[in-house]
């Protein structure tokens, strides 16, 4: 009997894990990071245990630390979650050496699909389909365009396209250091990219005494960096006969392996219907609550009773319905998924009926460079198919989330657009029709407008006189605001006769419910609509029925000691730098790569804006920025 | 506690009559002030932009918390004169950093920003204010010094512009000055008696002689920067505090200066809550009637400014042709004199001299709405003693200490403007509508006492009086009383400090208010002898 459970990681899944465990009567540990101090998941555990330090390699993949804080504040199991540790075996023969419960399938068999180039050899032995494996050095034009994956890999880290052989070298050598930092081991191979192809995963779960579940599949194919944002179960592409087939796979594959525990095995479904063995995450999957609204059951309550050693029913539960989960990300879809990191200024998800949030921020989190950007999940059922994209798609529109940029808006295109209301989801799905990148938004200046109209508001609180009042007029009162890289620019008067604009809105009324808190109605073409402004210092978050938007006040008076210097690489991302390329006196050309910053475990290069010639590099390997820094100062020639 | 109430048919014709004509005023000042912000032009604003500069206001809206109100006064300055309306200077009172300065800005669109007679008087009364009222002066300064065709009427008064600067300082309202390019000969006094100056760098030029004075003087050969650039009065004179980089700077400079003045306010704050009057303001334009000899009821422009058209009248049943009672306005409590029937008699003048004495003695500001044909005259009151009344209340309106506003909302004719505190009895600030008129008696009654004189000159001498010029002559008088009593003639000589929208009178009062709020309010300790 498990009785104190260490969830040896973080965010959403530490929180989803400490649920279970409160309805079952477990007690938690949480164990985490400097930077995670103050985040809803350490609170949330009856004890928590620091991990001193702030990247992964210090704190959440250290294990030697972890079954030290196991043992000290007296966990008799520990369940990984996904990712970190979750899929490292000697990790899990250290928590069963401590003589701890470890809640995962066992040691060998992680360690055998741990990797993937080992696993693909037992499946294909065992009769499960799989894809030609390509040696690197061994490629040839003809293999392209291919994929270079991370053995050790998961969550898209490590994982690189090559369409050209003479990128070959460098996707390479990037894989394997997004690897190693990742999961500590550089090693990666090579296959065949299929471009249209879906990707399908079976739930699989497994006692001790022989039985195996196949709990249908799920549809993950709609991605972006080779991480899945929407899945859904059950998949639109999978008919009874083709489910039955991959669910015999599935069920196959672990027996293989004699797999115990929650599982999934993932396959590549091409366009004809043929699928192929992808590899077996050994380990809860961050999809997997569509799987438990559908078949009604609690995955990580069925992996404690597993690893406690209860048998599973024969059968599994039948399934119902549809549902569909969105990973809400704080990263600009329009500016290649840069990470966002700050205050999450508010984090407000109306929830209705049929709809679950798996979230593991609250407003006031601090998202930070470390670690992943995923915010939460939020996942819809429904009986089925469209009534869950329709609901799913309402609640996120209706999401207020500042303070940070993230991908709210392109999930509920996604959830509405005809190509995926129609089933027709494959990997390719956000390019083919255009979603990644800007997005084709209203006027920014009504939004821009309704932001001064409550800031003028948030000033007046205080004061009964009337807000720029002129016995002599000579101009209007003009804000110009930031809207990612755009200067947006309004201007407003107060009137005796109402507020006269240069923007085409009739302003109805502005109601202030706080000094941060405002309400204002604009008529747009004779339709009424009430926009949401919300004031944290500079920054307006504006929510309204055309799309949120985050509006950074422009300075009045910009200090000229801040103003930077031409041919300066400035810092996108907050991160780390991990690699620079150039020194002083270098002569480089447009293009060229000055050094490389790694934010949120992804590779950002700084390119040299001009031709010209290094005059500065002011940081070293290894060195903290923030975003706006100055890292490297190029003299145009 | 009473809330007034209407009387007014907003359906008559009468007031659709008034409504019409008032408009029609205010459409005539709107284009007045128009010339005022148009200063020199589009030839010399487009000239000044392109040489990358601000005109005059948009350094003051740029200097000003965002959405501030602005009271800008004496826009008028100068109207019929021969120079420019506005007088080449913007002056004003806005909120830089939470503060409440008045400002004064030249306008160097106008004859390079040159002072002419107009553009001192406007000046003056802008530092009166500010002492009066201990706003910090912030003065923004391009100017090409005194307007030379006038400097016989400039030079002597002139000295007054630098004095007043530093007897600010003393007084310990703070002064400060940014200079955006030429101040130069006696205008290098203002920088040089200011108690912070910021001057912009290859703009300034801030020097006693220029070059070719200079050369004249003494035979060296002088470069601008030398002699008076920013840089060198940063780095080498010391005569700037700080240098900036650009004018926007200036300003960002200018406003972190006044941010560090930790300049507080003297008079008590208003109340928190703040109810806006019942009554609605934009109804003023219809209750005043068109026609000035037409009187009205004062309650009904009272309880469209105070707060919650809360009024307690004070002895209503005597005197019945001044109101007196008690308010607030914006949350400041005050007292309010009103006329009623335009006349003052004995009973109306005791009555104001011992309300004038009570809001003394409670150190409660006054507003005086004026509308008023001055002392009742005639043998009765004569008798009656209207000379030593009347004098009691002058005396108490000369001697109350309390801040005065005086509003002219119609008449203002003979003493009645000195006892409902006209300007020569120094209210802090004095506002006139557009449909006022000030004399020393309506434009009728002048020509008419013109003529019964003449008459009797005519009489005494045995000339027959001629009647066709009799007619000439009172015809001539009118014209030229009427024009010389209209708003914008008084406001242009700067006897008053601005011509308003009568429905804007609670906002402005409401600014003034919070402004006097600056200095200490306070009670008249003593008063002159009362002839009883």
């Amino acid at each position: 009997m498990i009785t104190r459970l260490l969830v040896a990681n973080r965010g959403e899944i530490a929180r989803r894990i400490v649920r279970t465990c409160r309805e079952l009567g477990v007690g938690t540990v949480a164990v985490f990071s400097d930077p995670d101090e103050h985040e809803p998941f350490v609170a949330e555990a009856d004890l928590a245990v620091r991990l001193p330090g702030a990247t992964p390699a210090e704190t959440y993949l250290r294990g030697d630390a972890i079954v030290a804080a196991a043992t000290a504040a007296g966990a008799d199991a520990v369940h990984p979650g996904y990712g970190f540790l979750s899929e490292n075996a000697d990790f899990a023969r250290a928590v069963l050496a401590a003589g701890l419960t470890w809640v995962g399938p066992p040691p060998d068999v992680v360690e055998g699909m741990g990797s993937k180039i080992a696993a693909k050899q037992r499946m294909a032995a065992a009769g499960v389909p799989v894809l030609p494996e390509l040696a690197p050095q061994d490629v040839t034009a003809a293999d392209l365009p291919l994929l270079v994956k991370a053995s050790a890999g998961g969550g898209g880290r490590g994982m690189r396209i090559v369409r050209s052989l003479g990128e070959l070298a460098d996707q390479l050598a990037g894989a394997r250091r997004e690897a190693e930092s990742a999961f500590g081991d550089g090693t990666v191979f090579c296959e065949p990219l299929l471009t249209a192809a879906r990707h399908v995963e079976v739930q699989v779960l497994a006692d001790e005494h022989g039985t195996v579940w196949a709990l249908g599949e799920r549809e993950c194919s709609i991605q972006r960096r080779h991480q899945k944002i929407v899945e859904e179960t059950p998949s639109p592409a999978v008919d009874e006969a083709l489910r039955a087939r991959l669910c015999d796979a599935a069920v196959t594959a672990a027996r293989a392996v004699g797999y115990v525990g929650a599982g999934t095995v993932e396959f590549l479904l091409d366009e004809r219907g043929a699928f192929h063995f992808l590899e077996v995450n050994t380990r809860l999957q961050v999809e997997h609550p569509v799987t438990e609204l559908v078949f009604g059951l609690d995955l990580v309550a069925w992996q404690l009773a597993v690893a406690e050693g209860a048998a599973l029913p024969p059968e599994p539960p039948e399934p119902s319905g549809h549902a569909i989960e969105v990973r809400l990300c704080a990263e600009d879809p329009a500016c290649d998924w840069r990470p966002s990191t700050g205050t999450l200024l508010r984090f407000d998800v109306p929830l209705v009926p049929g709809v679950r949030l798996d979230s593991g921020v609250e407003t006031g989190s601090e998202v930070g460079v470390h670690y992943d950007p995923m915010l939460a999940k939020v996942i819809a059922w429904a009986p089925h198919r469209h009534a869950a994209a329709r609901t799913l798609a309402a609640v996120l529109r209706g999401t207020r989330v500042h303070g940070l940029v993230t991908n709210r808006d392109l999930l509920a295109d996604v959830l509405s657009h005809p190509a995926f209301l129609a089933g027709d989801t494959h990997t390719g799905f956000l390019d083919e029709h255009g979603l990644a990148g800007p997005r084709p938004a209203h006027d920014p200046r009504i939004s821009a407008l309704a932001a001064a109209l409550a800031q003028a508001a948030g000033r007046r609180r205080g004061s009964h006189l009337p807000s720029g009042w002129r016995n002599v007029v000579s101009q209007p009162q003009r804000v110009s605001y930031l809207v990612g890289d755009d200067t947006v620019r309004v201007e407003y008067r107060h009137t005796r006769d109402g507020v006269l604009t240069d923007v085409p809105a009739h302003v109805v009324s502005v109601r202030s419910a706080g000094p941060q808190e405002h309400e204002v109605v604009l008529e747009l073409a004779g339709v009424r609509h009430r926009f949401a402004v919300a004031l944290h210092g500079d920054r307006a978050e504006v929510d309204s029925p055309l799309g949120a938007v985050s509006l950074l006040t422009a300075p009045r008076f910009p200090d000229p000691a801040e103003r930077v210097l031409p041919g300066a690489a400035v810092a996108v991302v907050p991160g780390t730098v991990v690699r620079i390329g150039v020194g002083e006196g270098d002569r480089v050309a447009a293009g060229t790569e000055l050094l490389v910053l790694e934010a949120m475990k992804m590779e950002h290069r700084v390119l040299a804006t001009t031709d010209g010639t290094v005059a500065e590099v002011r940081v070293r390997r290894g060195d903290q920025v923030d975003a706006g820094d100055v890292l490297i100062v190029v003299e145009e020639q | 506690m009473t809330v007034l109430r209407t009387g007014v048919d907003t359906g008559s014709p009468e007031y659709a009559a008034n409504r019409a004509a008032l408009l029609e005023s205010l459409a005539a000042l709107d284009a007045e002030h128009a010339k005022a912000v148009a200063g020199g032009g589009p030839k010399y604003t487009e000239r000044h932009h392109r040489r990358g500069k601000l005109l005059a206001r948009e350094r003051v809206e740029l200097l000003l918390d965002r959405d501030a109100p602005f009271l800008e006064l004496s826009p008028l300055a100068a109207w019929g004169t021969d120079h420019a309306v506005g007088a080449s200077v913007v002056t004003g009172i806005g909120v830089v950093e939470g503060v409440e300065c008045v400002i004064v800005a030249n306008d160097p669109t106008v004859r390079g920003g040159a002072s002419n007679p107009w553009s001192l008087r406007k000046t003056f009364r802008a530092a009166d204010i500010a002492l009066a009222n201990r706003l910090p002066l912030i003065s923004l300064v391009e100017s090409g010094g005194a307007d030379l065709q006038s400097q016989s009427e400039i030079f002597i008064p002139g000295g007054r512009a630098f004095r007043d600067l530093t007897r600010l300082s003393a007084a310990g309202v703070p002064t400060v000055t940014a200079v955006f390019g030429n101040a130069t000969a006696g205008g290098a006094y203002v920088p040089g008696l200011s108690d912070h100056v910021i001057m912009v760098a290859d703009r300034a030029k801030v020097f006693l002689g220029g070059p070719p004075l200079v050369k004249m003087a003494t035979g060296e050969e002088a470069r601008d920067e030398e002699l008076g650039g920013a840089r060198m009065h940063g780095s080498v004179s010391g005569l700037a505090d700080f240098v900036a980089e650009d004018e926007t700077d200036a300003i960002r400079l200018t406003r972190r200066v006044v941010a560090r003045l930790n300049h507080r306010k003297q008079g008590p704050p208003p109340a928190h809550e703040v109810e806006e009057p019942l009554l609605d303001a934009d109804e003023l334009l219809g209750v005043v009637p068109a026609d000035l000899r037409v009187p009205f009821d004062p309650r009904e422009v009272i309880g469209r400014v105070v707060d919650g058209s809360r009024f307690d009248e004070f002895k209503p049943a005597y005197g019945t042709s001044l109101v007196t009672g008690w308010a607030s306005l914006h949350g400041y409590p005050v007292g309010v004199l009103a006329n009623a029937r335009g006349v003052l008699f004995s009973e109306e003048s005791q009555k104001a001299a011992q309300f004038v004495q009570l809001a003394n003695s409670a150190a409660t500001p006054l507003i005086f709405l004026q509308n008023t044909t001055g002392y009742m005259v005639g043998t009765r009151y004569e008798q009656g003693g209207i000379v030593k009344h009347g004098a009691m209340m002058i005396n108490a309106v000369s001697n109350s200490r309390v801040p005065h506003l005086t509003v002219v909302m119609g008449a203002s004719y003979g003493a009645g403007n000195y006892g409902m505190c006209g300007r020569a009895f120094d209210p802090r600030f004095l506002f006139t509508w557009p449909n006022a008129k000030s004399a020393v008696m309506g434009p009728k009654q002048l020509a008419g006492v013109l003529s019964i004189v003449a008459r009797q000159a005519a009489a005494a001498k045995g000339r027959e009086y001629a009647e066709e010029h009799d007619a000439a002559m009172r015809e001539l008088v009118e014209g030229q009383i009427e024009q010389q009593s209209l708003a914008p003639f008084l406001s242009g000589r700067l006897y008053d400090d601005g011509v308003i929208d009568p429905r804007d009178t609670r906002t402005v009062l409401g600014l003034c208010l919070s402004a006097v709020h600056s200095g200490p309010v306070e009670g008249a300790a003593g008063y002159g002898v009362f002839r009883m």
